[in-house]
């Protein structure tokens, strides 16, 4: 038996019954991990990977690829879930219009650890903005670029922040208290 | 380390306790996600990259002070009934109940962390508290977080916060959650406006046990759904308002009732009574309503005061897995039915009948209670 997404040999075999109805899958042991099928994490996996595919057809442009882990942009569409902390720069247009109706808020109030390291998602959203102002003044739109302009003041407030903190840089190899 | 037949044999004290103050809200829990920055994130990583994390970060919980001789064990180590005990328990989910090599879960001796290493986040950790003390619960968590973060360093974005595998925990990672006993609003037809006013302010609330909003038990958990856009003591004080508004309700709900429809009252503990000391075949469903029932006879002052600890052990001691623990073997639903009537009928065997004296129900509103001591 051949892998239904791949022509490999099929090795992983999943059955599923639920409501008296029965769904087979059958996957190479590659597309089975990409599955999440070797997980075993549980009920309704096959009709998350049943769905899944369905909806992947229809976005097949979206192939982007995080580079921190290699998890796709389409994964993310399917599962809601993402690869690593990466993603979340890599796939931030996608994450930001979700975050909206998630939450009270587009930015963290909470806590914060001491000295952290890793600020790249700021950084880019600091250029993102920039670079939308540019465009909103050449366009003549001052109403918009005003908005932008207190965005990157936030931005740089909470940028300014961490940069100070990061000086102060954890020290690792410290033995644990 | 811990092993689960001690785990087992010491309910802790958020499990069951006699204190008046807990009698609507059971407890409070608050769990924190965390993920190592730089690692991929359990779901997507491979399995030898979770060992990998798994290893240093167990290693860094089980040398902090607050977890000295906790239960530590791989999920792989547990049987499934074992699990699934867990999971009764609410010391672990169940999703960590369905994984095996590559994840693991820690409890430290007094039960009140819970930590679940390789969920759907690198860590998961959890702190449990009786009553209404999700500040308190959520400072004990931060403390022991603030240790780990020593030298464990987290993934943490300035503007996003804490970064988590699904955005819908990102920014704090936190999900504070209480548990609520609302008898008096369900018998008196009052649950579904209420908790749908919860609802519309953004928090999310589900029955304990069984589906949707309806409850086997009486018993709902009313947690909150945004991490982000708000810091952990804003999301603790708006969660600890509205659950002050239901409890409120509740006692409301109750103090009506006894004093509109007594008798219906009356009627429903009493049956209640009847059926669990005298039964010999109970469904789950069945027994988890009554109890609720026993337990708020025990609050009105029907029983003894002490009753109501008994009601809350017995309602985690007679789910399936605890009762296949309990008989050391695997048990067909008829089974477990009446070895779950033999447990009740022997917790409840000297429990005198219900005081009801119905004059002096209708003077007071309340009935006296009886005192311990």
């Amino acid at each position: 038996m051949k892998c239904q997404k791949c022509d490999e040999k099929a090795t992983v075999h999943f059955t599923q019954l639920e409501n008296g109805e029965m769904t087979k899958m059958s996957f190479c042991e590659q597309c089975a991990t990409e599955e999440g099928v070797m997980e075993l994490s549980g009920f309704g996996l096959a009709d998350s990977i049943m769905t899944a595919g369905q909806s992947g057809e229809s976005r097949s442009t979206s192939g982007e690829t995080c580079p921190g882990c290699g998890f796709t942009r389409s994964k993310f569409q399917q599962t809601g879930r993402l690869g690593c902390s990466q993603c979340y720069l890599t796939f931030s247009d996608d994450i930001l219009s979700r975050l909206g109706p998630m939450h009270r808020g587009l930015h963290h109030l909470g806590k914060h650890p001491e000295g952290f390291v890793g600020d790249a998602f700021s950084e880019r959203l600091l250029i993102e903005c920039e670079e939308r102002l540019q465009a909103a003044i050449e366009a003549e739109n001052y109403e918009e670029a005003a908005c932008i302009r207190d965005e990157i003041e936030q931005l740089k407030k909470s940028h300014g922040a961490s940069a100070s903190s990061e000086e102060v840089s954890v020290e690792k190899g410290g033995s644990a208290p | 380390m811990m092993r689960f037949t001690t785990l087992m044999r010491n309910p802790a004290e958020w499990m069951a306790n006699d204190n008046e103050d807990h009698s609507v809200v059971l407890t409070s829990r608050v769990r924190l996600a965390r993920n190592l920055s730089g690692e991929p994130f359990p779901g997507w990583a491979k399995k030898g990259e979770r060992i990998e994390v798994l290893e240093k970060v167990r290693a860094e919980i089980e040398g902090l002070p607050g977890m000295k001789g906790a239960f530590s064990h791989g999920l792989e180590e547990l049987s499934s009934v074992q699990k699934q005990v867990l999971v009764e328990r609410h010391l672990i989910s169940r999703e960590q109940a369905a994984r095996g090599e590559g994840s693991a879960t820690i409890v430290n001796r007094k039960q009140t962390f819970s930590l679940m290493l390789n969920e759907e986040d690198h860590l998961r950790m959890q702190c449990i508290r009786a009553g209404l003390n999700l500040s308190k619960a959520f400072s004990q968590l931060s403390g022991l977080e603030d240790d780990l973060s020593e030298t464990v360093p987290f993934a943490f974005d300035s503007r996003l916060g804490y970064l988590t595998a699904c955005p819908t925990n990102v920014g704090t990672g936190m999900r504070a959650s209480a548990m609520l006993h609302l008898p008096g609003l369900v018998l008196a037809d009052e649950v579904g406006p209420t908790l749908q006013g919860v609802a519309r302010l953004r928090l999310a609330v589900r029955g304990f046990y069984g589906e949707g909003t309806e409850s086997l038990s009486n018993l709902f958990q009313v947690s909150n759904q945004s991490t982000l856009g708000e810091s952990e003591d804003e999301i603790i004080s708006r969660l600890e308002r509205v659950i002050r508004d239901v409890e409120i309700h509740e006692l409301n709900a109750r103090q009506r009732l006894m004093e509109s429809d007594s008798e219906m009252i009356l009627d429903r503990v009493g049956r209640a009574y009847g059926v669990l000391k005298y039964s010999h075949v109970i469904t789950s469903k069945e027994a988890l309503n009554l109890l609720s029932l026993l337990r708020l006879g025990a609050e009105l002052g029907f029983f003894e005061k002490s009753l109501r600890r008994v009601c809350d052990l017995l309602l985690m001691d007679i789910q399936p897995a605890h009762l296949q623990l309990h008989a050391g073997s695997k048990l067909d639903a008829e089974t477990r039915d009446s070895i779950r009537a033999e447990i009740i009928r022997g917790r409840l065997q000297t429990l005198s009948p219900p005081a009801i004296d119905k004059a002096t129900l209708n003077e007071s509103g309340q009935p006296d209670e009886q005192e311990d001591e």
